[in-house]
């Protein structure tokens, strides 16, 4: 077969892009593991299984190759930040739904890798937001200072039948140490501040009730590591992490700033919630962002800059799914007003 | 010596850090390949018009003789490159991009290598610039970095800054750096004979830093021929960087600026010659050679016998392959250049041109032959890289949908088709192929554009003219009508006249005989 040049590759490929990301979730899910238990492993496997299916299943469907279309392993990557991004024993068809309507409507049905306008992934889990609110927000309290931990077993049963041998529903199991049902901090703080509480009041409240330093920010210090591993590697660019979490940092603070009593302080923006796995594995997602150097910053930017005023002013205890989404329509915009000066046109 | 070579404190956009592979070929020192028994030489192997053939089939030529005459303001001679029989002048395949076949001529040599010289000129500062410009042109010089652009109007402005391109960045190629090693008093001559002629107070040798005995052997060069540095050489070394010799890269590796967009180098006082041009020039000048013959590198894994050999233009492919024993079994292909923007010779009886700096006979796998692409995802990597900071999958998306004009205002004809792009991108996406096939379209309607307009305007200009030519009969018409007229009533009033006159006598005769009775 005729080639024009260059007739020379760095040993780069896609598939090897994405097996690095799948490599670099790897801190964040063991450290979800050791706080969430089985259930963050049940919905992983699913979520990977069914992406890889439905992939193949619309790969079929379309006439294409579907062995090298799995071999890139995009669908693999859709599949476990979906099943990052669910509740631990969350109900199996919540991930089933999820993940088979992120590939089949978010990612082919714009024509596959490489032609979705929106982060298939967010879509799928904005799906499920809107669709099963109270299961997609029934966070298990971190493990360790659960009132009834949940076993392998249990797990299961919960994750297949919503039910554990014991006649126990989920409910039973999303309690903490002094017997409350609790959401995820930020769930906890958003409710409190809407009910008049201060913020120091809430922060006093969650350290008595052991949350600090417990779960989350662990969990958001696993995924600031696979991403500054993604870095290194020069998986991704620094342009979108650092708009986003700068952005999130600089709300924020000028929010608490203004009122300290009725914000959540940027410390607590930055390593709660998703965060971290938004701003190094989502939000870098290249083919719904945003392209130029200084486009991915704004593009960055605005997903943090968002993050801040739904967590705060929203309806959603957490944001990054909604500013992504957001940020993804913007970026053919951005990238419109911010292409690089070429060779030449520089100012001398 | 220190203050002639520094490193540069410059730096260009994106680059990419290809695998080099130049030891290969630079571990030799420089060798004849001899002459071929054929030689096929291509007349339109420069840039510009092809030139006009001035033998006929069956004439005896020397070396250096001329066989094809430059016609027009761009183009250039083209000489016998040894002495033989004309075979043939016919449609031959040529070392060309597109693998097709043009105007040729065939010497069957005869091994005997009889040349004949230019007058040499010796004292070349007292002579006259444009007796010169004569020679280069007349010589046949092109440039042989790769752009074959005919050398005696690149020398033809004056200005302050020569720079020379020895930056060779393109991997495999290692003949401007053996000929540094092995000739540096000769090019310093040939660089002080450029500068010269151009004008330049000051020269710049640009070099990569792979390169250190080449920098080393120029040193030495214009410690002998030049203590004082009257020439006011420098020698700037630039890291290895692909594409560093590119040469709007270069310039601005130099001097930290770039050549403002659609201008040349020229805007900044700045020319700029690769380093086997200027030896060329200079051998025209003061030896009165034409350019029969160039230094070209032979590598690749296939190949047995590698290095830099003196090369007759129009050495056919295949003989060469004979000359390096290239193990045809593992022989992939045959590349013409360097990898990122060389091209396969595809019949390998075409004869080498003036810029066929190197031949890579690549065994399997050497090089990254497949055309296999996964879909862009986007992510930006080709953008890192472009040495001119453009956006190469924007232009991906324009040219592959066909929207030119738009790809046209993502600065498409920016592009150097350097190859950087097409080799980081991890979907391996061939893009400049893409580049290639837009600016080629873009440039092809709007041939179809001016030719419709002119089409156009040749008919607006009939309908015009007809229109005219209408409006003119009508009115011609019209004077013609209103003079019949005019005359009809003249006549009829000459007519009411003569009847008043009568009614006048008739009643004056009346009154006559009233008066009577």
């Amino acid at each position: 077969m005729l080639k024009s040049s260059p007739f020379n590759q760095a040993s780069n490929s896609v598939t090897q892009l994405m097996l690095q990301v799948i490599l670099a979730t790897l801190p964040g899910a063991l450290i979800m593991f050791y706080f969430f238990g089985w259930g963050v492993l049940f919905n992983l496997l699913t979520c990977s299984l069914v992406a890889m299916a439905s992939e193949a299943a619309i790969l079929k469907l379309r006439g294409r190759d579907f062995k090298s279309g799995l071999s890139d392993y995009s669908a693999l990557v859709t599949g476990i930040l979906i099943g990052l991004a669910l509740p631990p024993l969350a109900p199996w068809w919540v991930a089933v739904i999820g993940t088979f309507f992120a590939i089949t409507f978010a990612k082919h049905v714009y024509g596959g890798l490489g032609y979705n306008p929106f982060n298939p992934a967010m879509v799928g889990y904005v799906l499920l937001l809107i669709s099963f609110p109270v299961a997609m927000t029934s966070w298990l309290p971190p493990q360790n200072i659960a009132t009834n931990a949940v076993n392998f077993l249990d797990s299961l049963n919960l994750f297949l039948f919503e039910i554990d041998s014991q006649g126990n529903k989920l409910n039973f199991y999303l309690q903490n140490a002094d017997g409350f049902t609790m959401a995820t901090p930020l769930d906890e703080l958003k409710t409190g501040l809407s009910m008049g509480f201060t913020t120091a009041e809430l922060q006093d409240k969650l350290i008595l009730t052991g949350w600090v330093n417990q779960g989350w920010q662990w969990v958001n210090i696993a995924f600031l590591v696979g991403g500054l591993y993604l870095l290194t590697r020069k998986v991704i660019h620094w342009y979108i992490p650092v708009g986003m979490l700068g952005a999130i940092f600089l709300t924020s603070g000028l929010l608490t700033w203004i009122d300290p009593d009725l914000h959540i302080s940027p410390m607590t923006h930055l390593f709660s919630g998703a965060t971290m796995l938004g701003a190094f594995f989502i939000a870098t997602d290249p083919v719904s962002a945003a392209t130029t150097p200084k486009g991915r910053i704004i593009f960055g930017a605005g997903i943090g800059f968002l993050v801040v005023i739904i967590r705060n002013f929203g309806g959603y205890p957490d944001a990054v799914a909604f500013a992504v989404l957001l940020l993804n329509m913007a970026a053919p915009l951005i990238d419109h007003f911010t292409q690089p000066k070429v060779y030449g046109t520089r100012d001398a | 010596m220190d203050s002639i070579q520094y490193t540069t404190q410059y730096q260009f956009h994106g680059g990419i850090h290809p695998e080099e592979h130049k030891e290969l070929s630079n571990q030799h020192s420089i060798g004849e390949l001899g002459v071929p028994p054929q030689l096929n030489i291509y007349l339109g192997q420069h840039n510009g018009q092809p030139a006009l053939p001035v033998v006929n089939v069956g004439d005896y030529v020397k070396r250096g003789q001329l066989i094809g005459r430059m016609q027009g303001n761009l183009s250039a001679n083209v000489h016998a490159s040894s002495s033989g029989t004309v075979k043939e002048i016919a449609l031959r395949p040529v070392a060309h991009a597109s693998g097709m076949n043009d105007l040729c001529v065939v010497i069957d040599t005869d091994g005997n290598d009889a040349s004949e010289y230019l007058e040499p000129i010796a004292d070349y500062a007292s002579v006259n610039k444009q007796v010169l410009l004569d020679r280069v042109a007349e010589a046949g010089i092109v440039g042989l970095g790769g752009a074959a652009f005919p050398s005696n109007i690149k020398l033809m402005p004056r200005v302050n800054h020569l720079i020379i391109n020895a930056a060779e960045c393109e991997p495999y190629i290692s003949c401007d750096d053996r000929l540094m090693r092995e000739n540096a008093d000769e090019l310093i001559n040939a660089i002080q004979c450029v500068q010269s002629i151009i004008g330049a107070q000051h020269c710049t040798i640009g070099i990569e830093d792979n390169k250190q005995e080449a920098i080393n052997a120029l040193l030495l060069a214009i410690e002998k021929q030049d203590p004082n540095n009257n020439s006011h050489f420098q020698i700037c070394v630039v890291p290895t960087k692909y594409p560093s010799g590119g040469e709007k890269q270069l310039i601005e590796l130099i001097t930290g600026k770039q050549v403002p967009a659609q201008q040349l180098p020229l805007a900044l006082g700045i020319i700029m010659h690769n380093v086997a041009t200027a030896l060329a020039v200079y051998r025209a000048i003061t030896k009165g050679e034409v350019l029969t013959q160039r230094l070209m590198t032979i590598t690749g894994k296939a190949a047995t016998i590698r290095g830099n050999f003196w090369t007759r233009i129009g050495t056919p492919f295949d003989w060469i392959l004979e000359q390096a024993k290239v193990n045809t079994q593992v022989l992939d292909r045959v590349i013409m250049g360097g990898p990122m923007m060389g091209f396969e010779i595809q019949k390998l009886d075409s004869g080498t041109v003036k810029s066929t700096n190197c031949t890579i006979f690549a065994e399997t796998n050497e090089l990254a032959t497949s055309n296999n692409s996964l879909p862009c995802i986007r992510c930006g990597l080709c953008a890192d890289a472009c040495p001119v900071s453009l956006l190469p999958q924007q232009l991906y998306w324009h040219s592959k949908s066909e929207e030119f004009n738009k790809a046209e205002h993502y600065n498409l004809f920016d592009c150097i088709e350097c190859g950087a792009c097409s080799y980081v991108c991890p979907s391996n996406i061939p893009l400049v192929q893409y580049y290639r096939f837009a600016k080629n379209e873009i440039v092809r309607q709007s041939d179809e554009k001016a030719k419709a307009s002119h089409a156009r305007e040749r008919h607006e200009f009939r309908e015009l003219r007809l229109q005219r030519e209408k409006a003119e009969r009508a009115e011609r018409h019209r004077k013609a009508a209103e003079a019949r007229k005019k005359a009809a009533m003249q006549k009829g009033e000459a007519d009411e006249k003569k009847a008043t006159i009568a009614d006048a006598v008739a009643r004056a005769k009346a009154r006559k005989q009233q008066s009577k009775d």
